[in-house]
């Protein structure tokens, strides 16, 4: 790498009018590694997160001929995370087989934080602060965090601090029984007490998404994710860990009857309106992803691949609280705003990536979309803001089948897709365009635009 | 995967059991170190030839310490026995005797080596008894030698000079540690062609090269050696091994390429990766392969062709898209390990041994194909190698596999590596078509 390749963002690399704003060099992403993803408790239950992000930042140095190169930053995340992991990815960074000159940072944005990191480090590189980065995510439900009550908190910190015997022991007469009950870490919403199932069923049920198209989606998550399998479509993307050399929690022969059978496990209240299985549900997930992005210049001297460029993204954020939106839509908001700046329709965009969080959380996302009246009076559009073309919507699967660990979801989409839109560009002989949408907790969501190379 | 046995006969109560008891007391073999010594003594080079004096110039270029005649008592690293001039059976005596009368003062890991010309249909019968006798003297000469000592032959063919590239080469192979579990072996070298390394240290300097199934056992040998030697390096091995591939890339820096060799695009995928990441590819060594033993009379399909796919029509394949690319033109050098059980049988492999007798076919039949690109094709012919594959063999076969040779002990898989190095050099071009066993000299077989 050399200095000279940060100094060059020519207008040659300026690109075409939506490979990004003219005038900043491209952020081209070389290509991606995770590990399969495990069902929480399963292959990777004694896993930490350093020790997954470190594996599959090792699979990546592995692909690329890494060793030993210092990148110009790595950043990743993770969602349930330990204190002592306050530095997790630098930790990774001298875990692996990179330079432990390579400096490196955390990044949280719930299930946005893999996605985000994607973005920022292109940003960095578009802007010329960097040449080469690598984004990542991790997650273990099963090595998660458990903390202590906050009343066992208070008197811990306050035995630190006492001087005298008497004070310790007063101290000490606080706690009572119940302080000593281990707290395990949930997905509810802190305002809100529900958690993102429940969420997401009140929303489903607002949008009147069946239990069939439900399941149809989530048959067509796995179908698609054992087609990509066994095209060998991820051959340069996985890296195999602790005896996994497949996704955990594909069920390449599910059916739609066998889905069918699943007995509702959110929005119980609803009674017979319940739809949201275990089945059309993200299962609590173990995993890490990486993604290598670069200058083109970068990625030229080093002989590297470039698969696609990242063009554009978006951060939205929803009133959730007070119910005015459900706590996934975000995207929903995101994609609008980030098509208009781009000049954009959705009939632009040859692959959808819309996570599946839920299987009803995509098709509320499709709906709201399809929706002249919403087009109308809450994204100011003329109408509808227009239909997904559903062969176009994650032809390799997604969450659903491949799991859910929540920050590196964000790193398998990116390093997937880009693959996918440059064999597609090469088929087609003209760039191919991909939309990255992924919702996450707190009312956010993250979207993004992939243009191939 | 260690050998107990051969380290408990080295000390103490073992040593003296073994020895009262008359039970192999395998040696501790000298292998190859970079930058130690070549040979550990002396060379004496026996023979009258111009070939002989011409070697022994050369290998006094070499920094050796090399006799014409032998000093009594004085240990010996090397006696290399200059036959290419025998033209008829009395010929030999000669020579031959007035080496053995050095033989025991041959220092432990220490060489024998032949040069000679092949026997062929052109030869008067003398003569070409002469030479053929040569291979019968060597082989007996070989299962003789203790102490890790072996013996091996260079057979030059018509027109080829002692002092060829290849030709030293391979005495500068057989020499030294990279040889050890060579033993009573010959090495035909059928032209002048090769250019001698410019360091001896690191031959591979600037190469690219592949290996499959670099995830473990010999293929990671193969990538660790092929490093060390200087190549750059792409490891390929099958998706499911990819977390060991990772781990052996990350050790010698080179890519990891997870790919089933058996796919149809397996060949395109190997040179675009090639071409994209180096420009071009110079070294293929095809290690992949599997097992799936089982007697004929029990014998599948799936068992059949699982192992002739992977084993020998993948290499096939690979090979055809190598050659017909533009990337594979400087100098191309491909090795293939193909098994001792390709050359004696073995009983349960019919299918095993079928597809590796099948890449000695392949690598004669596609000799002429890389020659014309001024490149080579060989194998290698590993016996038993101290493997997990092998480790999981029962306990008493797997005594019996690792004994019955010359060198009463098993090859590691460094051994295997270091042969295929040697023949992926550019030293070694002139050496083309060749099966070379790494087998200690196997009992079975040739």
């Amino acid at each position: 790498m050399s200095i000279d390749g940060q100094s060059t963002a020519g207008p040659e690399e300026a690109g075409s009018p939506t490979a990004g704003t003219p005038g900043l060099r491209k952020a081209v992403i070389v290509g991606g590694n995770r590990i399969p993803f495990a069902r929480a408790g399963s292959a990777y239950a004694k896993s930490s997160n350093l020790d997954m992000l470190t594996a599959a930042l090792d699979g990546l140095i592995a692909r690329f001929g890494l060793q030993d190169e210092r990148i110009g930053e790595v950043a990743a995340g993770a969602v349930l995370k330990h204190s002592r992991d306050f530095n997790l990815t630098r930790e990774a960074v001298l875990g692996s087989a990179l330079s432990a000159e390579t400096p490196a940072y955390d990044l949280q944005q719930a299930c946005a934080t893999g996605l985000e990191t994607v973005v920022g480090l292109a940003n960095k590189i578009k802007l010329g602060q960097i040449d080469s980065a690598v984004a990542g995510g991790v997650d273990s439900a099963s090595d998660a965090p458990v903390v202590v009550s906050e009343g066992l908190r208070e008197v811990i910190l306050d035995l630190s601090r006492a001087k005298t015997l008497p004070q310790r022991l007063q101290i000490l007469g606080r706690l009572r029984p119940k302080d000593l009950a281990p707290l395990a870490p949930g997905t509810a919403e802190p305002r809100t007490g529900l958690s993102m199932g429940e969420h997401q069923a009140l929303t489903t049920a607002q949008w009147k998404i069946s239990r069939e198209a439900q399941d149809e989606l989530a048959y067509n998550s796995h179908r698609n994710l054992a087609a990509a399998y066994q095209a060998g479509f991820f051959d340069d993307l996985i890296t195999p860990y602790r005896g996994l050399a497949r996704d955990g929690n594909l069920r390449a022969d599910t059916s739609l009857e066998k889905l069918a059978t699943l007995k509702p496990v959110f929005g119980k209240n609803l009674g017979a309106d319940a739809t949201m299985t275990a089945g059309n549900s993200t299962p609590l997930t173990d995993g890490a992803s990486t993604v290598l992005l670069a200058s083109e210049s970068w990625a030229d001297a080093h002989d590297l691949p470039k698969l696609a460029a990242v063009v554009d993204a978006e951060a939205a954020a929803v009133d959730f609280v007070h119910g005015k939106d459900g706590l996934l839509m975000a995207p929903v908001f995101a994609v609008p705003r980030l098509l208009a700046r781009q000049g954009l329709t959705l009939a632009d965009i040859d692959y959808f990536e819309i996570h599946e969080a839920f299987a009803a959380t995509v098709l509320s996302t499709l709906a709201a979309w399809e929706d002249e009246e919403f087009g109308r009076t809450r994204l100011g559009l003329d109408g509808a803001l227009g239909s997904v073309d559903r062969s176009r919507l994650n032809v390799n699967g997604s969450s659903l089948a491949a799991g859910h660990p929540f920050a590196a979801t964000g790193g398998r989409i990116v390093a997937s897709l880009a693959k996918q839109l440059h064999a597609k560009g090469r088929t087609d002989g003209r760039p191919a365009r991909g939309l990255v949408s992924v919702c996450a907790a707190g009312g956010q969501g993250v979207v993004a635009i992939l243009e191939s190379l | 995967m260690t050998d107990k046995y051969a380290q408990l006969v080295h000390h103490g109560v073992g040593r003296n059991v073994a020895k009262k008891l008359g039970l192999p007391q395998p040696a501790a073999l000298r292998r190859y170190q970079p930058g130690q010594p070549l040979i550990t003594g002396p060379v004496l080079v026996q023979g009258n030839s111009a070939d002989a004096d011409n070697l022994a110039a050369e290998l006094l270029s070499w920094d050796l310490d090399v006799r014409r005649h032998a000093v009594p008592r004085e240990k010996l690293g090397a006696i290399i026995l200059a036959l290419d001039e025998v033209a008829s059976p009395g010929d030999l005596e000669k020579p031959i005797l007035t080496a053995a009368a050095s033989l025991r003062d041959l220092a432990p890991g220490g060489r024998v080596v032949t040069v000679s010309r092949p026997a062929s249909e052109a030869d008067s019968p003398a003569a070409a008894a002469a030479r053929q006798g040569i291979d019968g003297f060597l082989r007996s000469l070989a299962k003789e030698l203790r102490g890790g000592a072996t013996g091996n032959g260079i057979v030059l063919r018509q027109g080829v000079q002692a002092t060829s590239a290849s030709s030293l080469a391979a005495l500068r192979f057989f020499l030294s540690g990279r040889s050890a579990f060579v033993d009573g072996q010959f090495i035909t070298v059928s032209s002048a062609s090769g250019e001698p390394a410019r360091d001896v240290d690191q031959p591979l300097a600037g190469k690219i090269a592949v290996v499959t199934g670099a995830a473990r056992g010999i293929g990671a040998a193969i990538a660790r050696t092929l490093h060390r030697d200087g190549a750059t390096l792409i490891l390929v091995d099958v998706p499911a091994a990819g977390d060991q591939l990772a781990a052996v890339a990350n050790e010698v820096r080179g890519t990891a390429l997870q790919l089933d060799i058996s796919r149809d695009d397996a060949g395109q995928r190997i040179i675009g990766h090639a071409a994209q990441r180096h420009g071009r590819l110079d070294i293929m060594v095809h290690n992949a392969g599997i097992t799936r033993d089982k007697l004929l009379a029990n014998m599948d399909h799936s068992k059949w062709s699982s192992v002739i796919g992977i084993n020998i029509t993948a290499q096939l394949r690979i090979n055809e898209a190598l050659l017909a690319s533009e990337h594979f033109r400087e100098s191309p050098r491909i090795v293939s390990v193909a098994s001792t059980s390709g050359i004696a049988g073995n009983r349960g492999q019919t299918n095993y041994a079928a597809s590796k007798a099948g890449v000695m076919g392949m690598v004669r039949a596609s000799a002429p194909l890389l020659a014309a690109h001024g490149g080579s094709i060989n194998a290698v012919a590993p016996g038993f190698i101290e493997t997990e594959m092998t480790a999981r063999i029962p306990f008493a076969v797997r005594e019996i596999g690792r004994r019955l040779n010359s060198l009463q002990q098993g090859g590691r898989p460094t051994d295997v590596a270091e042969t295929i190095a040697f023949l992926a050099s550019d030293a070694a071009a002139g050496i083309n078509g060749e099966v070379l066993r790494v087998c200690g000299q196997n009992m079975v077989g040739a």
